[in-house]
């Protein structure tokens, strides 16, 4: 006795591919299919023993450091000079030295934190649009907050406030993780009528303050601020009014 | 060309995903120190095809780069391995080891040479989909094995994975009997 559905069909729905239809299909013969259920638990297992047997490859940080210099070289070679033009500066005679440094330390004071703040904005723009990708908005779908506040739990070194808002008119509707700035976030989704809002949330840092802020850009609309001892960071589609409104909610 | 915000972009979408080509390279070319080389050389295309990414999922569009390259590495340099039939029997069992099964360490070797004795494009879809939790869909991208064959693939790499851990099973077990 040779089931056909053991050798193809069952991948598929053990991989979670098989549409609706054809997976409840699939259960039905299940039921009544030795072979399909020893074939299914053959497999199954064969995930376990791989995905438990520490076989992932992670970059090492040689590599990622190899990589980085070469994109560095990369982009000098196409005419891009970041860092160099500093070094002539200070190599000039002491006037120009001096010169130099008061423009360094002008950028410094002023310049730096604008522009860190608007690569930061363009990250979170850009990490917004990732999110409405398919399949990228939720790494944990759920309207409450009881299951979207544990499913962070050991995934971040924080622990993000979690709260729905959907009386106010805020459904909460998933979670995710993200990267900003290098650093581990939490995105907490929101809806409003037919947008979304992505709410990115990371513990304050006292050296990086980010001030209570809004704008728009590339038709998204942003708002920055604190709550509590997390910073929190609006991004959506949704109307600037929507975002304070939210905003002053978390900030509750 | 790129520009310096194209840059900032490159390191903010492509290179998160650098473990992953890392892990893919590596299980395609079973070696370390090729497979660094391998994944150095496809970021560096990936970074000066960026302009052709618009969007859409940034790691699969990497990983096909990613093992693109390694194909080119392997024609030249293993051309043999490239041979190996598609569809072919396991050919080696791995090695036999009387005392195998005894630590997680013992099944984490048994299972990587296992891994190692199928074919290049069985193991990157194992890979693909149970180290690096890829859809089909993705998979498909990156292997460029259409959609519908996906599913098929899968099938068949599961099945010489399983073939290839039995055979070292029964080959341990006669060992450990004869030592015994």
């Amino acid at each position: 006795m040779n089931c056909e559905l053991a050798e193809t069909t069952i991948h598929g729905y053990f991989d979670g591919e098989l549409d609706a239809v054809r997976s409840a299909e699939f259960e039905r013969h299940l039921e009544h299919c030795p072979q399909c259920q020893a074939a299914l638990e053959g497999i199954e297992s064969l995930r376990m023993q791989l995905q438990q047997s520490d076989l992932y490859q992670h970059a090492s940080p040689e590599l990622r450091e190899k990589v980085r210099k070469q994109l560095a070289q990369e982009t000098r070679k196409a005419g891009f000079t970041p860092g160099l033009s500093w070094k002539r500066w200070f190599l000039l005679p002491t006037f120009g030295t001096l010169a130099a440094a008061a423009a360094v330390i002008t950028i410094m004071l002023f310049v730096l934190p604008a522009h860190r703040e608007s690569t930061l904005t363009t990250e979170l723009i850009d990490a917004h649009v990732r999110s409405l990708q398919p399949a990228h908005l939720f790494d944990v779908q759920s309207t409450s907050q009881h299951t979207v506040k544990p499913w962070f739990d050991g995934r971040l070194d924080f622990i993000p406030p979690v709260a729905d808002y959907a009386t106010e008119g805020f459904p909460l509707v998933g979670g995710r993780l993200d990267v900003v700035d290098g650093h581990n976030v939490a995105a907490l989704v929101y809806a409003r009528r037919k947008h979304f809002i992505n709410v990115f949330i990371w513990p304050y840092r006292e050296k990086e303050p980010i001030a209570e802020s809004s704008g728009s850009r590339q038709g998204y609309n942003w708002v920055a601020g604190k709550s509590g001892d997390m910073q929190i960071y609006l991004v959506s589609d949704a109307a600037p009014s929507d975002l304070s409104e939210l905003k002053s909610l978390l900030q509750q | 060309m790129l520009d310096p915000q194209d840059r900032i972009r490159f390191e903010q979408l492509v290179l998160p995903h650098l473990d992953s080509a890392a892990n893919l390279a590596r299980w395609i070319l079973r070696n370390r120190a090729d497979s660094d080389d391998v994944v150095q050389e496809a970021t560096l295309r990936a970074y000066r095809f960026f302009g052709q990414f618009h969007g859409g999922d940034a790691r699969a569009w990497l990983l096909q780069i990613v093992r693109n390259t390694c194909y080119t590495w392997l024609q030249k340099n293993r051309p043999s391995e490239l041979m190996t039939e598609f569809d072919e029997e396991v050919h080696q069992r791995p090695s036999a080891n009387p005392e195998t099964l005894a630590t997680q360490a013992d099944e984490r070797r048994r299972l990587m040479s296992a891994l190692e004795t199928l074919s290049p494009r069985f193991r990157e879809v194992l890979v693909l989909r149970e180290l690096e939790g890829c859809s089909y869909k993705e998979i498909g991208e990156i292997t460029e094995i259409p959609i519908g064959t996906v599913m098929s693939t899968l099938s068949r790499a599961r099945e010489r994975l399983r073939q290839a851990l039995t055979g070292a099973a029964r080959l341990s077990g006669t060992a450990a009997k004869e030592v015994s």
